[in-house]
């Protein structure tokens, strides 16, 4: 426990990539192999299960910091991490331990049935054995939430420097739903062939967006565009007569996409493809809104009146896999013409098509085709090189978002709310209005888009300006107005204003309006029918 | 306050304040002792002001006669300028209008002091701000007995917890070895009174290399050494060419100096902060340093909880700090606490605004009110 937290430790106190990746690999090449799992786990966001509800966990802290629960719970809202405020506020541990990272891990998992005074017990003589790093790095496991600043990708290299292992192997064979209570690192990571399990999916490859003409990619006849779907990304799999769905935050979601299962009668074996999963109106033949897939998605199990109403389509892009070989490094143009001979084949229009490829010889054309995105229910274009192969995680060079630009509307602030972790002391999260007649109606939260000093300065606003608190939230003087951006807008009941917003943003702080020059419901209402 | 008793709603919690014959009122200037006519830390211009402090939000501008403890008088006047000054010795008792009053150490920074307030039997202390664990600079913190106790509460949280200063000290050393070896100079944030001092006393048994100062903390460090105080030597940060030794020096310079281009003198710094903010994570990386000290000028959770026993006090009044929380939890404990709306630092969220912007070197100009910002001479020189 003690090298995984001076590795927590070491990793917290450098925004640099490099020096973030060189305490990885020393990690990885000092840590026994148990251990190296569960890291690797931990940082790829498969955390065990919570065995111990968060309420007992306050009740314990509050007892053993010798404070009562309100005191704790306002030392929470301000410190803004509960892992973090029950380590601080414990008294300094009386003894200290040896045991592994994979022990505490394994000790959390067996609390799972037993009762609460037991629970208790080993909560309690496991911070007075841990130092205040440590405890921080157990309650964070204890409490399920797991973020250090760690991308997959940085966690793959540093990986890979310590085995001296391929990167792009290593991306393929930490793909999918290993866990580490039944895997060792040596079937995993170092065994050959231990990526031919049949659901093994392949790293997603993803796009940077464009932030530039795109005149400066080349010439616009070596790529092709395709609509950016606001759908799903998803992997379909079809290995020994077996069909498997992956979603791009590696979860298996087959179970929420029965009906995909029937493309096993009409594929080859041996095909991965990478698409967009959507759904349709059977009649119309229109995408439905994401919302719709969001519920889907949401699903335990999906009953066969869903699926009829509203049943989810494969729009494939690509093809990873054919006749059981890789073919990630063939040219994307031949991967697609392998494709869209595949999907003719098949006959299952209703489940698979070919997402349109769109080839011009001109940017100014792709340009003019991008504009009309929101008209086919898209959200930009995909640019795609078309000699490119098919790469593994986010990488530059062949593959760009070049999104529509985001609607506008100049919203007043109306209430705010702390923020957590880096920016717990800032009110960070605000919650929109715009005009309905003389009346302000909220509309949208949103909370990124402000620089520290802008945040810091809305902040010392709430401050003097607050008119009411309810426990976090404070409603605050109708006074300071934002630009927000938006990707979508949609009729929505469960909203007071009647519009639901697809990723708000703060766009810029307003500081040149008054309130009365905010947008009203009715500028709103009106994009609901472009 | 701002209001007067007549505007005062009758279930308001401060009506009590003013309804008692109190000998020392809480007005729209600072903390007044009636009986004598004099202002303690006074935040708008008065005939005679006692200072706790040398820091700019106790110690302010334009009252026409100032007392303060002796070795907070050069201080004074070199942020205030040409004022008029009267240095008592700690403990020493001096009356005004049949008023007893005297100094006693309140362990913050080098000058700072508690001030006791006694007469017809009713016996005050007014803190300003302190700590408890004694620096080896500032004079000693001393509890000083009383039945009303006027308390900051800058860190009134129970997750504000030090460690012992010899531990920071010894990561902080280590930290600067390990830059050194790196061959790039090692630059702390560290507020240019008390913070400066006490990392320099701290450290200087152990330097291992030399040390440069910002302008704004060299000048105060001189005047200290000339006063006798047992500091190191250190020195100024070279305007022009840089000097070949600084890549494994130690640099102190004040919060606004970091990140800004200032700091540009300094090839590939690695830069600290060394406050009590640092203690929680979200601070510390909302701070832009790569490393964060945990080190306060001023008393934890368990110091502000001692420090208020050992008065033997019924009565507490909060003046900054986290007030409305750590007022309720004092209540609780059984003491008769309230809230006491000050211009020291104001409001616990103000106080960390002040810091995050000090920090991120924008808008100096509304830290003025912190405890542990800049003062108006240190801005000139940084912007």
């Amino acid at each position: 426990m003690k090298r995984f937290s001076s590795l927590f430790l070491e990793l917290d106190q450098t925004n640099k990539t490099n020096e973030k990746v060189k305490a990885l690999a020393a990690y990885f090449n000092q840590a026994g192999d148990e251990d190296k799992l569960w890291a690797i786990a931990l940082f790829s966001h498969k955390r065990p299960r919570r065995t111990i509800s968060t309420t007992l966990l306050r009740e314990f802290a509050s007892e053993a910091g010798n404070i009562p629960l309100w005191l704790f719970e306002e030392s929470y809202h301000i410190v803004g991490d509960l892992a973090e405020t029950i380590a601080l506020v414990l008294p300094v541990a009386e003894n200290s331990s040896e045991h592994s990272l994979t022990y505490w891990i394994e000790q959390i998992a067996s609390m799972d049935k037993m009762e609460t005074d037991v629970k208790k017990a080993m909560v309690l003589a496991a911070w007075n054995a841990l130092s205040s790093e440590e405890r921080f790095v157990y309650n964070k496991i204890i409490t399920g939430g797991f973020r250090m600043g760690v991308s997959q990708k940085l966690m793959t290299r540093a990986l890979s420097i310590s085995t001296g292992m391929d990167e792009n192997l290593l991306a393929h064979r930490l793909m999918g739903s290993w866990q580490p209570q039944n895997s060792t690192f040596e079937s995993l990571i170092l065994k050959e062939g231990s990526e031919d399990n049949i659901s093994q999916p392949y790293p997603f490859y993803l796009a940077y967006a464009l932030e530039t003409e795109p005149e400066s990619l080349g010439n616009a006849a070596d790529w092709q565009a395709e609509w950016k779907w606001d759908g799903i990304r998803g992997q379909l799999i079809l290995r020994k007569g077996e069909v498997f769905l992956w979603s791009r935050g590696e979860e298996l979601i087959t179970e929420q996409f029965p009906e995909f299962r029937r493309l096993s009668e009409s594929l080859p074996d041996g095909v991965v493809m990478d698409g967009e999963i959507l759904l349709r109106d059977p009649d119309t033949d229109l995408i439905r809104s994401f919302a719709d897939l969001q519920t889907r998605l949401g699903r335990k199990s999906v009953s066969a009146k869903m699926i009829n109403e509203h049943p989810a389509i494969l729009l494939a892009y690509d093809l990873l896999e054919y006749e059981g070989k890789d073919i990630r490094h063939y040219p994307l143009e031949e991967r697609r013409s392998i494709l869209q001979e595949l999907i003719k084949s098949t006959d299952s229009s209703a489940l698979l098509r070919l997402s349109q490829a769109i080839e011009l010889d001109e940017w100014e054309s792709f340009s003019l085709i991008r504009e009309k995105s929101r008209e086919f229910s898209a959200e930009g274009l995909m640019l795609k090189r078309r000699s490119a192969p098919y790469l593994s995680g986010r990488k530059k060079g062949d593959w760009w978002k070049w999104k529509v630009d985001p609607y506008q509307v100049d919203a007043v602030m109306i209430y705010a709310q702390r923020g957590h972790g880096r920016r717990a002391n800032l009110y960070t999260d605000y919650t929109f209005a715009v005009w309905d007649g003389d009346k302000l109606v909220p509309f949208t939260k949103a909370y990124s888009g402000l620089t520290d000093v802008e945040f810091a300065a809305v902040t010392r606003f709430v401050n003097q300006n607050t008119l009411e608190k309810f426990g976090p939230v404070r409603s605050v003087k109708a006074e300071l107005v934002f630009e927000l951006a938006f990707e979508g807008i949609q009729e929505s009941k469960r909203h007071k204003s009647g519009i639901a917003l697809r990723f708000p943003r703060i766009k810029r702080w307003r500081k040149d309006k008054p309130a009365s020059e905010a947008n009203t419901l009715e500028d709103l209402r009106q994009l609901l029918s472009v | 306050m701002r209001c007067t008793p007549e505007q005062l709603d009758l279930n308001h919690p401060l009506y009590a304040l003013f309804n008692r014959d109190m000998l020392i009122r809480f007005t729209d200037k600072g903390l007044y002792v009636e009986a004598a006519g004099v202002y303690i830390d006074p935040w708008k211009p008065v005939a005679k002001a006692l200072i706790t402090h040398g820091h700019s939000d106790h110690a302010r501008w334009g009252h026409s006669q100032y007392i303060s403890v002796q070795s907070s008088v050069s201080i004074l006047k070199h942020r205030l300028g040409d004022i008029i000054v009267t240095g008592k010795k700690y403990g020493e008792t001096f009356k005004i209008n049949g008023v007893e009053f005297s100094f006693h150490p309140a362990g913050h920074i080098i000058g700072s002091a508690q001030i006791r307030v006694a007469h017809k039997g009713e016996v005050w202390v007014v803190s300003g701000d302190y700590k408890v664990e004694n620096d080896g600079i500032s004079e000693a913190f001393e509890p000083v007995a009383c039945q009303h106790f006027i308390t900051e509460s800058t860190f009134g949280l129970p997750v504000f917890k030090w460690k012992p200063q010899e531990h920071v000290y010894a990561d902080m050393l280590e930290w600067w070895q390990r830059n050194a070896a790196d061959n790039r100079s090692s630059i702390i944030s560290a507020y240019s009174l008390g913070k400066a001092q006490r990392i320099l006393k701290g450290l200087s048994s152990s330097c291992p290399g030399p040390v440069y100062a910002h302008g704004a903390i060299f000048t105060i460090h001189e005047i200290l050494r000339n006063e006798g105080w047992d500091l190191p030597e250190i020195l100024p940060m070279p305007l022009g060419s840089v000097v070949p030794d600084i890549q494994k020096a130690l640099v102190l310079a004040p919060p606004g100096a970091i990140g800004s281009s200032w700091q540009k003198r300094l090839k590939d710094p690695v830069s600290a902060a060394a406050s009590g903010w640092m203690g929680v994570r979200g601070t510390r990386r909302r701070s832009a340093v790569d490393r964060g000290f945990v080190l306060s000028d001023h008393a934890d959770w368990d110091g502000l909880n001692q420090a208020i026993e050992a008065t033997g006090a019924t009565s507490v009044y909060v003046t900054h700090g986290y007030t409305d929380i750590f007022s309720k939890w004092l209540n609780e404990k059984g003491y008769d606490a309230h809230i006491v709306k000050t211009e020291y630092g104001t409001d616990q969220e103000e106080l960390l605004n002040a810091e995050a912007d000090t920090l991120s070197s924008a808008d100096i100009d509304d830290a003025s009110n912190s405890g542990e910002a800049i003062s108006p001479s240190e801005k000139d020189i940084i912007l």
